[in-house]
């Protein structure tokens, strides 16, 4: 016995305001008769959709830990910092809550993100009947966390804001900023085009 | 034919009924325990006040300096779109318009939406953008980070605070209130109290 989905009785709801209505025959797009917001069952094209802009996500992954996020001058000289050795640093001046923070947010988070969204993606790909409920969760988690990666961009433009005194001391954004915020837009796009529901439809028996 | 009682789980697509709710009350999924909806009192009036709070919060937040800082005499302060601003001279632009929208654009795009869907719906009037200005503020939502972008002020406040001397500013104090604000009122607000205004048409002959 399969659980009633709207899509197994050939119903719709609409994602913008919820009202579930008689999906268009012939799958046929239609429209929400209460907002006018176009229909779909599920997200179009989500599994594609999520594995490209993973795949995007993961390439500018690598400059944007290599290449410098912070460019700091000062009398003393030039120093140029990467997200990694910016979490260094923050750890050796003794502040190691926060460095934890920002590593979690910056380093762990998208890494996880890309991981545990391949996953998704594949094992609805597979139409995996495994862990139903953990992976719904899953993606839950990465909704909810994918914003906070967002951290190091927002505290590489305050400094360089605040720290803009010619030769005395001068901090300025590196590219690796860009990369990275780039990494974090791709991701947040990523887990947005994926739809949980297709974790479920696995459990749905097969009836044309 | 619409079903107004039958609810679709966003998250798994299960069909259920919905259900009164007492006040304060919350449907979860019964198979993947998404939250469904919310019921709370005077939805509407509430969210009103405090998009209204949050409005005066955000012109605040914008109008004085977020933290200021002092070396050796020199001091400077920044609002946010000047540290957008500085980042676009120094040729990063697109991570300078990444933080313009994300910390000032969308966050104004939340507010001001809110509000011109919630003073008519208070008069007791359905305004005709009602939907496409909803769906704006839906797609805007997770790209607004006051939250995120306020951490990141006090990491950088940290980090500073080693060479030279960090002031709070009073933009800082209005930004934590605005991001109480914002979540009260989007967890305050019951889409369904919204919906329920719009007329359901008759869907339109197939063509």
């Amino acid at each position: 016995m399969t659980a009633p989905t709207a899509a197994g009785y050939g119903l719709v709801a609409c994602h913008v305001c919820e009202l579930v209505t008689r999906a268009p025959r012939g799958g046929a797009e239609g429209v929400c008769p209460r907002c006018g917001a176009q229909l779909h069952s599920r997200k179009p094209n989500a599994v594609a959709r999520t594995w490209a802009l993973l795949i995007a996500a993961a390439i500018l992954y690598l400059p944007a830990n290599i290449e410098p996020v912070m460019i700091t001058s000062s009398f003393l000289g030039t120093q140029s910092d990467t997200i990694l050795s910016g979490v260094a640093y923050l750890y050796h001046s003794g502040s190691w809550p926060l460095a934890v923070l920002v590593f979690a947010a910056s380093i762990l988070v998208p890494l996880l993100k890309l991981i545990a969204l391949s996953y998704l993606a594949a094992s609805v790909q597979s139409r995996s009947r495994a862990n139903l409920l953990q992976r719904t969760r899953l993606y839950r988690v990465l909704e909810f966390v994918g914003r906070w990666s967002m951290l190091d961009v927002f505290v590489v433009m305050v400094l360089a804001a605040l720290v803009n005194m010619g030769s005395l001391a001068n901090i300025q954004a590196g590219r690796g900023a860009m990369f990275f915020g780039g990494v974090v837009v791709l991701t947040m796009l990523a887990s947005m085009s994926f739809d949980p529901r297709m974790i479920w439809d696995a459990t749905r028996e097969e009836n044309g | 034919m619409h079903h107004s009682a039958l609810i679709a789980c966003h998250e798994c697509d299960l069909l259920q009924r919905e259900v009164p709710l007492p006040d304060g009350g919350k449907a979860i999924c019964q198979r993947c325990q998404a939250t469904l909806y919310t019921q709370s009192t005077d939805s509407i009036d509430r969210a009103l006040a405090l998009m209204l709070a949050a409005a005066a919060l955000f012109a605040i937040g914008n109008a004085f300096p977020v933290v200021s800082m002092e070396i050796q005499g020199h001091r400077t302060e920044a609002l946010v779109w000047q540290g957008a601003w500085r980042l676009h001279q120094e040729g990063e632009s697109l991570v300078g318009l990444m933080v313009f929208l994300t910390a000032l654009v969308f966050p104004l795009v939340q507010i001001a939406g809110m509000l011109a869907i919630l003073v008519p719906l208070r008069l007791g009037l359905t305004p005709n953008y009602l939907v496409p200005a909803y769906r704006t503020i839906e797609q805007v939502k997770p790209w607004s980070m006051v939250e995120v972008f306020m951490l990141g002020v006090l990491v950088s406040l940290v980090k500073l605070a080693h060479m030279a001397k960090v002031v709070p500013g009073i933009g800082m104090w209005a930004f934590f209130g605005l991001i109480i604000a914002l979540a009260w009122a989007s967890s305050t607000l019951n889409p369904h109290e919204v919906w329920a205004r719009l007329e359901v048409r008759e869907p339109e002959p197939a063509r």
